[in-house]
């Protein structure tokens, strides 16, 4: 079976680690990840920009609301995952307004990290 | 480094008919006058919006250096953008580690920096070929919905206005470092999630015009609502608005954009007349008309004709439609009603709000008598919406005064006055609410 690994912090305890720390944290990450891949179990692993950089989209009686921020809705719960390549974060929006849930849920755009970024968790 | 200004065949005023002190002045004149249009197109050139305030900074300090000795040149914008691109190239080339001449190029080359070929890069500098105003790219940009409402005000008035971080904490009531980090977190999210310096495409033109209407008269009900007492020490925000107005005007052929400029002209202008000097509040009826300024009332009179005549009908030019019948009119009893309750009716149909249908149904009240506002108060009333709006309980209130019921007007007065902290509205509620409850209880004392 395949399984979605959601990985949850508070980006303020992030903040707060030293630089020693962060580089610690992150060998550890890439180290884990790469035995993951090479046992073949590793699909894909994405590292999100921060929560300070996401924009959620809804639509409502035919009008698209964009609104600053995370979907932080407490009757809604995660349902689909897209993983999308756009020129910027209008057409992030543009793509993301076509799906069908965005009329009966919400839509939360987040940059992902770039590839050289990528390389294990939170590299701060 | 010095910074010698580039080479050019440009002619300039002779410098032995310059002197150094009016070299100032005239720089001070084009700082007032082009330095956000200078830094619009800095933005677009430098991709970043720190850096092109720097080299707007150094491009000015080039030009009041230079200038005095080679005379001011005949296109100064023109001039000042090559300074802050040579500049910020400088300032990049310095900060690189001297190991990373490769990431040094690869900045320079995303920012497209590199001297592209003639033809566009004279298009690139100056917009009056016809081609985007870098500025409206700007608007666009700060007044993005993928921005909070707050960072968007605030970056607005900082880049596109030119408003000072302080000036505008102090504008909205909160400390500067504050505001200060409310731009900050703005920048920083337009870089981060990939805002890009753009004029929406024409799909989206509409609904992200909305937006920045939307923002510009935010900041103009800022300034609209400040207290006359405090206006010593706040930027009068009404006037940014309408400033903001105007260049969206002149950049923008959209008649809803003439209309939110004509709404804001009309509320401006009849300002004088709306409190008394101790900012109390002064009834439409009771207003003093000659306090109205004639020349707004005109101005902004003759700009809804223009946004009318488009045929299209958006929300601002009918409010500022409602605005200039009130406006034109000699007396509230003399006032055009029946067009005003005609033109809520087309406004409830692009913004069906129920604070829209309230303002209709106060309308309805002084066309057609109290009784039958009355009967369209308490519909709304009945549909919930409005039951914690101050102003729903104050029109039914006054509706029932004006019938002469006045054990229903002070239950909805004190209502009213239950959910407002507005000093002017709440002293002017309360008055009311010792009028009509001393009549409907003759003899017994009401503290209301």
């Amino acid at each position: 079976m395949r399984y979605a690994c959601l990985v949850y912090i508070d980006e303020t305890k992030l903040d707060t680690l030293s630089d020693a720390e962060r580089v610690h944290l992150r060998r550890e990450s890439i180290a884990c990840e790469d035995d993951l891949r090479r046992s073949g179990h590793l699909v894909a692993a994405e590292s999100f920009e921060s929560v300070r950089a996401a924009t959620t989209v809804r639509v409502r009686e035919g009008r698209p609301i964009t609104v600053d921020g995370p979907a932080t809705q407490s009757d809604e719960q995660l349902s689909r995952l897209l993983v999308v390549e756009a020129r910027d974060l209008n057409e992030a929006l543009r793509l993301a307004g076509k799906l069908p849930s965005v009329r009966l849920g919400s839509i939360e755009i987040r940059p992902l990290r770039s590839a050289r970024g990528n390389a294990g968790v939170d590299d701060g | 480094m010095a910074f010698d200004p580039p080479a050019s065949n440009e002619p300039t005023i002779p410098a032995h008919d310059t002197m150094a002190a009016s070299v100032h002045d005239v720089v001070d004149g084009i700082y007032r006058d082009e330095s956000r249009r200078v830094l619009a197109t800095l933005i677009r050139l430098l991709g970043d919006f720190d850096r092109a305030e720097e080299a707007l900074h150094d491009a000015f300090e080039a030009a009041l250096r230079t200038w005095p000795r080679d005379g001011v040149p005949n296109n100064p914008r023109s001039w000042l953008i090559s300074a802050g691109r040579f500049r910020a190239i400088d300032r990049i080339r310095r900060r690189s580690k001297l190991d990373d001449s490769r990431a040094e190029a690869e900045i320079i080359h995303q920012m497209n920096l590199e001297t592209p070929d003639g033809a566009d890069w004279a298009d690139s500098l100056d917009d009056d070929s016809g081609l985007v105003d870098d500025r409206l790219r700007l608007i666009f940009t700060c007044c993005h919905p993928a921005l909070s409402s707050d960072a968007r005000i605030a970056l607005t008035l900082r880049e596109v206005c030119g408003l000072t971080t302080e000036e505008i904490a102090h504008a909205f009531l909160v400390r500067t470092p504050t505001l200060a980090q409310r731009i900050v977190r703005a920048k920083a999210k337009i870089r981060d999630a990939g805002i890009p310096y753009e004029v929406p495409a024409r799909a989206e033109l509409a609904e992200r015009l909305d937006t920045v209407l939307h923002v510009v008269y935010l900041v103009f009900n800022e300034g609209y609502s400040a207290s006359t007492g405090d206006s010593l020490t706040r930027p009068d925000m009404s006037d940014e608005a309408i400033r903001l107005g105007r260049l969206l005007v002149e950049l923008l052929t959209e008649p809803e954009v003439e209309g939110l400029l004509a709404l804001m002209l009309l509320h401006e202008a009849r300002r004088p007349a709306r409190t008394t000097p101790d900012g109390a509040l002064v009834l439409l009826e009771d207003q003093d008309r000659s306090l109205w300024d004639a020349e707004g009332i005109a101005e902004g009179s003759e700009r809804v004709e223009r946004a009318l005549s488009s045929g299209r009908f958006g929300p601002f030019t009918l409010q500022a439609a409602i605005a200039a019948v009130h406006a034109e009119a000699p007396s509230v009893r003399d006032t055009d009603w029946a067009q005003i309750v005609g033109l809520y009716d087309l406004l409830h149909r692009v913004d069906p709000s129920p604070v829209v249908a309230l303002n209709r149904a106060v309308a309805v009240a002084m066309r057609d008598g109290p009784a039958a506002g009355l009967v369209a108060v308490d519909e709304l009333l009945e549909a919930g919406e409005l039951a914690d709006y101050y102003l729903a309980h104050a029109a039914r209130a006054d509706l029932c005064r004006r019938l002469g019921r006045d054990a229903e007007a002070t239950i909805s007065y004190r209502r009213a006055v239950a959910l407002t902290n507005e000093t002017s509205q709440r002293t002017f509620l309360q008055t009311r609410l010792a009028e009509v409850s001393s009549r409907a209880t003759p003899g017994v004392k009401n503290n209301g």
